[in-house]
C-alpha cells in the first residue's frame, strides 16, 4: 500500500484484494453489539469538504469513529476558504493543529494529488472525490458489493472479479465514479462495457481497458452487474442530449429491460438517484438493486482504508472472528 | 563613442571572425581586426546572432505589477538575447487606447534593455464586440502596427473581418489568439487521452484550428495580412501550409514550449504546465518542429506570461493559465531545433529575429551582422550545458516548466545599438 489514497489506479490487484478482505473482517464488527476498534485511538482524522457531500462525508466519519479516531469536519462553506485561503493555507492550518489524514473531497481534479505530492502536507491524503477524476473509496465499495453478491463474502475471501462482467451506464464523461470503476475493476480482472451516448463520453476513451457501446439494450443480456450513474438534468442544457425523456428512453433501466438481465445480475447505484430518469422506482426499490447495500459497505471499505494507510500493522479486528480461530 | 571588439565570433554560426562596435553600429567584420581603443570581447567560438526579437511578450505593466514591469520584463528579456519586444495589450488597464500604449512605450524607452513596442487590442477592453481606436494607437508616438486580443480570441467573424480590413490603411496586422470560445468552455488543458484519464476539461485542436481556417479565408477575400499566434496542433500546421501554397498571406509563431513539452506532464496536476493555448501531444511537437524548420510557421515567439507564485502554487483549475519564457527560449530552440538538426544558426536568427521584425515592422532590428547596420546583437555559448535555475531570474516571476531541466545554450551578452545590456550572463 501507498501512502495516500489519490487513483484508483494506484492500486495493484493485491493491493485492493487486500483492502476488500480487511472491509469484510470490519464489516462483522458492524454486527457486533458494539461497533468499534480501537484501531485508531489517540490519531485525528479531518474530513476536509470543500464540495457538498453529505452522504460520503458521514460515511467516511462514520468509519472513523468506528476506529476510535477523534474526528474533525470541515466544509469550505462559511469557513475561511469562502473568504479566499488557498487550498494549501487551508491545509497546513488544519495539520498544524496536529492531523494524521486528510480526508478531501474537492471539485477540482487533481486537487488531492496536489496535497500529497507538493510538499505542502506530511499526512495521509485520501481522495474522497476530486472534480471528474477519480473517486477510490467508491470504486473499492463498489467492489466490495459485486465480490459479496456475484462470489459470496466467504468464498470471496482472497479473490478477486476475475472474468465477471460489469456495465456502466450514464455520463461517463463527468463521472469520477465511471473512471475509478473502469481502473479498478480492469485491476481486479474484471470485463467492463462503458454505455453511454457518444456525447457523454470523452475523447481518448477508447485507450481505457474497456468496451464502450451505444446501446444498452444488447450489454444487458452479457452483464453480470449493471451500474447506473446519475444524469445530471441541466446536461441536457448543454446539448449532452436533446430530452430528459429521450435519454431515459434509451439509457434508463426499467423492469422490462432489468428483465433482460441474467437471474443473478445485479443492479448498482452510487446514489444519488435520480428515479424516473436512470432508473425506474420498479428497478430501485427491487431486490436486485444493490443501492442500500453499497451504503452499508461503504463505511466498511472505508474503515478497512484508513486501517491500512494508518493503523500499520497490528492486525485490524483482535479476535474478530474467534470461531474460525479455534 | 566606444568601441568594442567582439573577437573570434561565429557570425550565425559560420567561421569564426571579429566585429567591430563603435558606437551604436556594426563598423566593420572581418578578420584580425585592430582592438586599438576597443573593449575587447573574446567570443571564443561563440555564436553571434542578431538581437532577438520577441512579437509576443506579456510585461503586464500597467496593472499587474507584482508579476512583472516592464523594467524586470526587459531585464529578462536581455538576459535572454533579446533586445525588441512586442508587448502585448491585455493589461489593466487594456491596451486599447493611445494613452496606454504610449505609456507602455515610454516605460520601454525609460528602461534601456531592450526596446519595447507596444501591441494594441483590437476591440475595446478585449471583449471582442467593438474595434478600438486602432488609427490612434497607430498614430501614437507608441506607432503601433501589430493588433491583437491575445488571451482571447477576435471569435465574431464580421468585427475580424473588419478589424483586418481597416489595418490595411497603414499597414498594420491583426495577431488572431485562435480560440474557439464556446469549443473551449471550462477547458483545462488538450482534449485527448490525458484529459480523459484525468478528468480535466478538454480544449480541443479543432477550437484552434477552425478559427485558424476561417481566418485565412477572410485574409483572403479582404487582401489582408493576418498573423497567427502560438500555433499548437499539428492540424494547424497544415491549414496554414495550405493558406501559404495559395498565396494567402499568413504568418504564423509558435512558441518554445510547443516545441519541447507535451501533456503528458500535465499528469503531475503542477499548474506550471498550465498554458494556453495547452501542451499539445508528441505528433503536434514533431509536427511545429517540422513547420518551423521548412518555414510554414515563420518565427518563434515566446508568449512570455509572467504570474506570481500564488496563482501556480495551488489545485490545477484554480491556477493561472501561462509561462515565463525570455529567458530560456533560445535554449530551448537550440535543444529543439538546432541539437536535432533541423535548423542551423543562420535559421535561428531568421526565425529568431529577422522574420519575428519583418512581421513587426521593427526598424532597426533583424538586419545583417553586418558593418553599417545597428549593432543590436547576442552572444551564444551553444557549448554550454545547464540545468535552469528559476532563482537566477531577472523577470519578476519563476513560472518557468524548466525548473531543474538540463538545457543547451546561454546567452552570454547582449547589445542594444552598442551599448552592452548583458556583460558574462550579467545584467548591465
Amino acid at each position: 500500500m501507498q501512502r495516500h489514497l489519490i487513483s484508483a489506479a494506484d492500486l495493484t490487484r493485491d493491493d485492493a484484494v487486500l483492502i476488500l478482505d480487511t472491509a469484510e473482517e470490519m464489516a462483522r464488527v458492524a454486527d457486533r453489539p458494539i461497533k468499534k476498534l480501537p484501531t485508531l485511538r489517540g490519531r485525528t482524522v479531518v474530513n476536509l469538504f470543500f464540495e457538498d457531500s453529505t452522504r460520503t462525508r458521514i460515511s467516511f466519519e462514520a468509519a472513523e469513529k468506528r476506529l476510535s479516531a477523534d474526528v474533525i469536519n470541515f466544509t469550505a462553506k462559511g469557513s475561511s476558504v469562502s473568504k479566499g485561503e488557498s487550498l494549501k493555507d487551508t491545509a497546513q492550518t488544519l495539520e498544524a493543529m496536529g492531523v494524521d489524514a486528510v480526508v478531501i473531497r474537492h471539485g477540482a481534479s487533481g486537487a488531492p494529488y496536489r496535497l500529497a505530492t507538493s510538499g505542502w502536507i506530511d499526512a495521509h491524503v485520501i481522495n474522497a472525490g476530486d472534480g471528474t477524476h477519480q473517486h477510490p473509496t467508491q470504486a473499492l465499495l463498489d467492489a466490495f458489493t459485486m465480490r459479496r453478491r456475484l462470489v459470496g463474502p466467504d468464498a470471496g475471501l482472497g479473490k478477486d472479479l476475475d472474468g465477471r462482467r460489469v456495465t456502466l451506464v450514464g455520463d461517463i464523461l463527468h463521472s469520477r465514479v465511471a473512471r475509478s470503476n473502469v481502473d479498478l475493476l480492469h485491476t481486479l480482472g474484471a470485463e467492463v462495457t462503458l454505455v453511454a451516448p457518444p456525447t457523454l463520453l470523452p475523447v481518448g476513451v477508447e485507450t481505457w481497458p474497456c468496451e464502450v457501446s451505444y446501446d444498452l439494450d444488447s450489454t444487458l443480456t452479457k452483464s453480470d452487474a449493471v451500474m447506473l450513474l446519475r444524469v445530471q438534468r441541466e446536461r441536457m442544457n448543454a446539448a449532452f442530449f436533446p430530452t430528459e425523456r429521450e435519454y431515459s428512453r434509451r439509457y434508463g433501466l426499467d423492469g422490462d429491460r432489468m428483465a433482460k438481465m441474467p437471474d443473478h445480475a445485479i443492479v448498482m447505484h452510487p446514489g444519488p438517484m435520480v428515479r424516473g430518469m436512470e432508473i425506474t422506482a420498479e428497478v430501485a426499490d427491487s431486490g436486485r438493486c444493490t443501492v442500500v447495500e453499497q451504503v452499508t459497505n461503504g463505511v466498511s471499505v472505508r474503515m478497512a482504508v484508513l486501517y491500512l494507510l494508518l493503523g500499520g500493522a497490528e492486525p485490524a479486528v483482535a479476535h474478530a472472528r474467534p470461531t474460525e480461530e479455534k | 563613442m566606444s568601441k568594442t571588439l567582439i573577437r573570434g565570433a561565429k557570425v550565425l554560426g559560420g567561421e569564426p571572425q571579429d566585429v567591430l562596435i563603435d558606437g551604436t553600429t556594426i563598423a566593420e567584420v572581418g578578420s584580425g581586426l585592430s582592438a586599438e581603443g576597443a573593449e575587447v570581447v573574446e567570443a571564443d567560438g561563440k555564436v553571434l546572432l542578431p538581437g532577438l526579437v520577441d512579437l509576443h511578450t506579456h510585461l503586464r505593466e500597467p496593472g499587474r505589477e507584482d508579476s512583472e514591469t516592464v523594467l524586470t520584463g526587459t531585464r529578462a528579456a536581455a538576459s535572454g538575447g533579446y533586445t525588441n519586444v512586442f508587448a502585448m495589450a491585455n493589461t489593466f488597464p487594456v491596451a486599447d487606447t493611445a494613452g496606454v500604449v504610449e505609456q507602455v512605450w515610454r516605460l520601454g524607452q525609460e528602461s534601456g534593455y531592450c526596446d519595447v513596442q507596444p501591441i494594441g487590442a483590437v476591440t475595446v477592453g478585449l471583449e471582442g464586440a467593438k474595434l478600438a481606436e486602432l488609427g490612434a494607437m497607430h498614430e501614437s508616438a507608441a506607432g503601433v502596427t501589430v493588433f491583437s486580443d491575445d488571451g482571447k480570441c477576435v471569435h465574431d467573424a464580421v468585427i475580424m473581418r473588419r478589424a483586418l480590413e481597416y489595418v490595411k490603411a497603414f499597414n498594420g496586422v491583426v495577431a488572431q489568439h485562435a480560440q474557439e470560445p464556446r469549443l473551449t468552455e471550462g477547458a483545462q488543458m488538450n482534449e485527448g487521452v490525458v484529459s480523459a484519464e484525468l478528468g480535466l476539461g478538454g480544449w480541443p485542436a479543432v477550437a484552434e484550428e477552425s478559427i485558424i481556417a476561417r481566418d485565412v479565408l477572410l485574409a483572403e477575400h479582404v487582401g489582408s495580412r493576418v498573423h497567427i499566434c502560438h500555433l499548437s496542433t499539428a492540424g494547424s500546421v497544415e491549414i496554414v501550409r495550405w493558406a501559404k501554397s495559395r498565396g494567402i498571406d499568413v504568418t504564423a509563431e509558435v512558441t518554445p514550449h510547443h516545441l519541447l513539452l507535451t501533456d503528458e506532464l500535465v499528469r503531475s496536476y503542477n499548474p506550471v504546465y498550465k498554458v494556453n493555448p495547452p501542451l499539445r501531444t508528441e505528433r503536434d511537437v514533431l509536427a511545429l518542429r517540422e513547420a518551423l524548420a521548412d518555414g510554414t510557421i515563420d518565427i518563434v515567439a515566446t508568449d512570455h506570461a509572467p504570474h506570481p507564485h500564488e496563482d501556480k502554487d495551488c489545485e490545477w483549475a484554480a491556477a493561472a493559465m501561462g509561462m515565463v519564457g525570455l529567458e530560456t527560449a533560445l535554449s530551448v530552440v537550440q535543444e529543439t531545433m538546432v541539437d536535432t538538426g533541423l535548423l542551423d544558426w543562420a535559421g535561428v536568427a531568421d526565425r529568431m529575429s529577422v522574420k519575428p521584425a519583418q512581421i513587426g515592422q521593427a526598424t532597426g532590428h533583424g538586419r545583417p551582422v553586418s558593418a553599417g547596420e545597428p549593432a543590436n546583437l547576442t552572444l551564444v555559448d551553444a557549448a554550454y550545458r545547464g540545468q535552469v535555475d528559476p532563482a537566477g531570474f531577472a523577470s519578476r516571476s519563476r513560472n518557468t516548466p524548466y525548473e531543474g531541466r538540463e538545457l543547451p545554450g546561454r546567452v552570454t551578452h547582449t547589445w542594444l545599438r552598442g551599448k552592452a545590456t548583458l556583460v558574462d550572463g550579467k545584467l548591465t
